[in-house]
């Protein structure tokens, strides 16, 4: 019997079961897919528009917009503004009501989810019946509770309910009264920022001491000094640079001040309500992250609960929290498109719904508008992906 | 050594005691209702001023919403006058006979009257399909899969829409309306969610540049704009990019919109799953000569998925909820039904929107509540397993 090992050659296998060559039909073929499918699109876009008569091109950004919004933060003419203009109100506005909204859930949120983990019974009922309650009904729903449930309920404007401090409330949203300033304004603010620059500088000083000596220094209460005293100061010597437009019962309606209009305030209030569960369930998952025996050393090193949270639980939680966070607050600014439903002048309301009408261009309107929402997200991830390769590094 | 008289004495006397003490019931501060009291609601100055500050709002919002809901709501009457202050001379809370009027208007719509039953079929259908998936003990749950994802679709198509040839008629999705279509568009996003999701997941994790590159640019496009959004170009655009006469109807472009959308959500979902199974298994799975399918079907997706049931579950409220966004674009969903009863005329009271409002409220957390238990139980089991 022969010993011999007679050289096996690689058993011979199809090409077609080849890895490398399927793998390069399946990516072929799928880029045939996708390209025909784009080239239909455009193809049937083509004719589409053509036979409806629709202009493309961004040709009407300079057109004259030629309709109203309701609420501008940079000036806006009906008559002469274009509808380039129009999509810049509508952008201010989401990012307006965004931003506020992104304030009262932080605010919101926190206080109802460290509320969900107290130790009283009452509390953290009530928070949990408030996380489940927001958190399953949906936000249109909510909003439209808010604006046609609440706002549009309220009184007339004669029979306005009275606030203190001249604020009025009716169906007409929320009028309070205006600060205006008489020169001299500009300096109390310089001087504040100026006193909040120097706060931080302090801070940052405190902070090296008492990691060097280990001596505290009353930050918070020097630090609302250096903001406060100096303006103080002025304000004594040269007189308060602001009077008040205080809104003043009419025969039909309310003179002066400024208001809120109820849209806003609807969309203001649903909008930080239902973001504010969500972000209750982010802080807790984060505080439950947090070990208990960090609490439970920092206690027999003595510290108080509150203190506890603040400096040991609340900064590790942080870690986990952030990212989270962030989503919702993105969750936030998208949900802000809701208010078409309600007729807030946002980007969508003005831009894909007044503007879209008008000009038919469908395309590019929408387009736009998702472009604008994919920047805002896109830098935001970007943001926190370095957050979190800052945050891996001081990790062991 | 000996002992005295009086030393036998002094061991007569017991003073160590020789038989145990009997349990002592524990200090009355520490069991019971008050020591409770003490322990949960009053333990600091700042836990009391919570407790009576939380207890007060119960105390004003409990009793105002029993009031409006059930004391002095209108139970029965005909029109907007049995729910009017100045027609009734008393304080008006729920207006319930708007409700029971309009009741067949928010499940059906305008559906026909004499096909309505073919609606309740496909709802029956869809409830023994949903039992079915979700009872983990229930048998044969493979067939409830293809029951669910395959013949109930096409069956609820046929019932709904309607087929001539097998003596169904037609019902133009136009007339559709109601609680139907908000379960309709909710239950086309979930059935389609699921397996596009778990195909785009695969195909960010793939191998192939060419199938991550556009896997991770839909996601990550789908995912940073708003629903809203997706919806209006599913409802405006759509209609451009394809021929006219395969135009599609207004309700099948919203769905296309929202199944697209939730896609891209499940497949996070899907793909945080798939990254939580240990390398060994594909490696395992590869050395046993199983092609990718083979893989991805037996070893991978049963472990992936079970352990992101909550999480799909997560998604699902989502997308119950977001289905009332095709209100923005125009169909009658639910809460459309709502919104375009309480304007009507007849029932035009101060109470009306609210009444509608809070059953819409109801109806929507009903779903969504009963599914987040759901999402918890199977969290808490699943969890039992991973205990030892």
């Amino acid at each position: 019997m022969s010993t011999a090992v007679v050289a096996q050659s690689a058993p011979r296998v199809p090409f077609y079961n080849d890895p490398k060559v399927r793998s390069i039909a399946y990516q072929a073929a799928l880029c045939a897919v996708i390209g025909f499918l784009v080239y239909s699109a455009a193809d049937n876009a083509i004719v589409n528009l053509r036979r409806a008569h629709i202009a493309s091109g961004l040709g009407f950004w300079n057109h004259t917009a030629g309709f109203d919004i309701s609420q501008t933060l940079i000036h806006y003419d009906s008559q002469a503004s274009t509808y380039g203009r129009a999509f810049w109100v509508g952008l201010l506005n989401t990012l307006l009501v965004a931003g506020l909204g992104i304030v009262f859930a932080t605010i919101i949120g926190f206080i109802v989810g460290i509320g969900r983990l107290s130790k009283n019974w009452l509390v953290s009922h009530a928070c949990a019946g408030y996380v489940e309650t927001i958190r399953n009904v949906p936000l249109l729903l909510q909003l439209l509770f808010w604006y046609n449930g609440v706002l549009k309920a309220l009184p007339d404007v004669r029979e306005s309910y009275n606030l203190p401090l001249h604020i009025f409330l009716n169906n007409r949203g929320l009028i309070m009264p205006e600060p205006i300033g008489h020169g001299g304004e500009a300096v109390m603010w310089l001087l504040m920022l100026a006193g909040l620059i120097a706060a931080f500088v302090f801070r940052f000083w405190a902070k090296r001491r008492q990691q060097a000596t280990g001596q505290q220094a009353p930050v918070f209460l020097v630090g609302l000094g250096l903001v406060i005293v100096p303006a103080l100061i002025y304000v004594l010597i040269a007189g308060f640079p602001y009077t008040f437009d205080i809104p003043q019962r009419g025969r039909f309606n309310l003179i002066g001040g400024v208001s809120l209009a109820p849209e806003f305030v609807a969309l203001l209030v649903g909008l930080s309500i239902y973001t504010a569960a969500f972000i209750a369930e982010v802080v807790r998952a984060g505080i439950l992250a947090v070990s208990r025996g960090q609490t439970e050393a920092a206690y027999a090193i003595g510290l108080k609960p509150g203190i506890t949270l603040r400096l040991v639980v609340l900064p590790q939680a942080m870690r986990v929290i952030i990212p989270p966070l962030t989503s919702q607050y993105l969750n936030l600014t998208k949900n802000s498109s809701l208010a078409v439903a309600i007729g807030y002048p946002d980007l969508v309301q003005v831009f894909t719904g007044t503007v879209l009408n008008q000009t038919g261009q469908a395309v590019e309107v929408v387009a736009i508008t998702m472009a604008v929402y994919l920047t805002i997200s896109l830098t935001t991830s970007l943001a926190m992906n370095l957050y979190n390769a800052r945050m891996a590094l001081v990790e062991r | 050594m000996t002992m005295s008289e009086g030393d036998l004495a002094v061991t007569e006397l017991h003073f160590v005691r020789q038989t145990p003490l009997g349990p002592q019931p524990a200090p009355s501060s520490l069991t019971g209702p008050t020591a409770w009291l003490r322990e949960n609601l009053l333990s600091t100055p700042f836990n009391i001023a919570l407790t009576i500050i939380i207890a007060l709002l119960l105390v004003w919002a409990i009793p105002e919403l029993v009031k409006f809901l059930f004391i002095d709501a209108v139970w029965t009457g005909a029109d907007r006058n049995a729910c009017l202050e100045t027609v009734q001379h008393r304080e008006i809370g729920a207006c319930w006979p708007f409700v029971w009027e309009r009741l067949p208007y928010f499940i059906y719509g305008s559906y026909p009257l004499d096909q309505r039953w073919r609606v309740e079929i496909f709802f029956v259908m869809l409830a023994i399909g949903v039992f079915w998936l979700l009872r983990l003990d229930a048998p044969r749950r493979d067939l409830g899969g293809l029951y669910f994802f395959i013949i109930l679709p096409v069956c609820s198509y046929i019932l709904l829409h309607g087929w001539a040839l097998i003596g169904l008629p037609v019902v133009d999705t136009v007339l559709w309306g109601g609680a139907m279509v908000t379960i309709v568009v909710a239950s086309v996003g979930i059935v389609v969610s699921l397996p596009l999701g778990i195909l785009l997941a695969l195909g960010r994790r793939s191998q192939m540049p060419t199938v991550r590159l556009f896997s991770t640019i839909f996601i990550e496009f789908v995912r940073g704009v708003p629903l809203i959004t997706v919806l209006f170009m599913a409802s405006v655009m759509l209609p451009l990019f394809v021929s006219e006469a395969y135009s599609p109807d207004k309700l099948l472009r919203a769905l296309i919109g929202i199944a697209l959308f939730a896609s891209a959500y499940m497949a996070e979902v899907v793909r945080a799953g798939l990254q939580a199974i240990p390398k060994g298994q594909f490696e395992g799975a590869m050395a046993v000569g199983l092609g990718y399918w083979q893989m991805m079907r037996l070893i991978i997706l049963p472990q992936a998925l079970k352990i992101t049931v909550p999480n799909i579950v997560n998604t699902y409220i989502g997308l119950f909820k977001d289905t009332t966004l095709v209100f923005i674009v125009g169909l009658f969903d639910f809460l459309h039904a709502i919104e375009v009863s309480r304007i009507d005329p007849k029932w035009a009271t101060p109470v009306t929107s609210t009444t509608g409002y809070a059953v819409a409220a109801i109806f929507y957390l009903m779903f969504c509540y009963s599914m987040s238990r759901y999402a918890k139980a199977m969290e808490a089991r699943l969890g039992k397993g991973d205990r030892r």
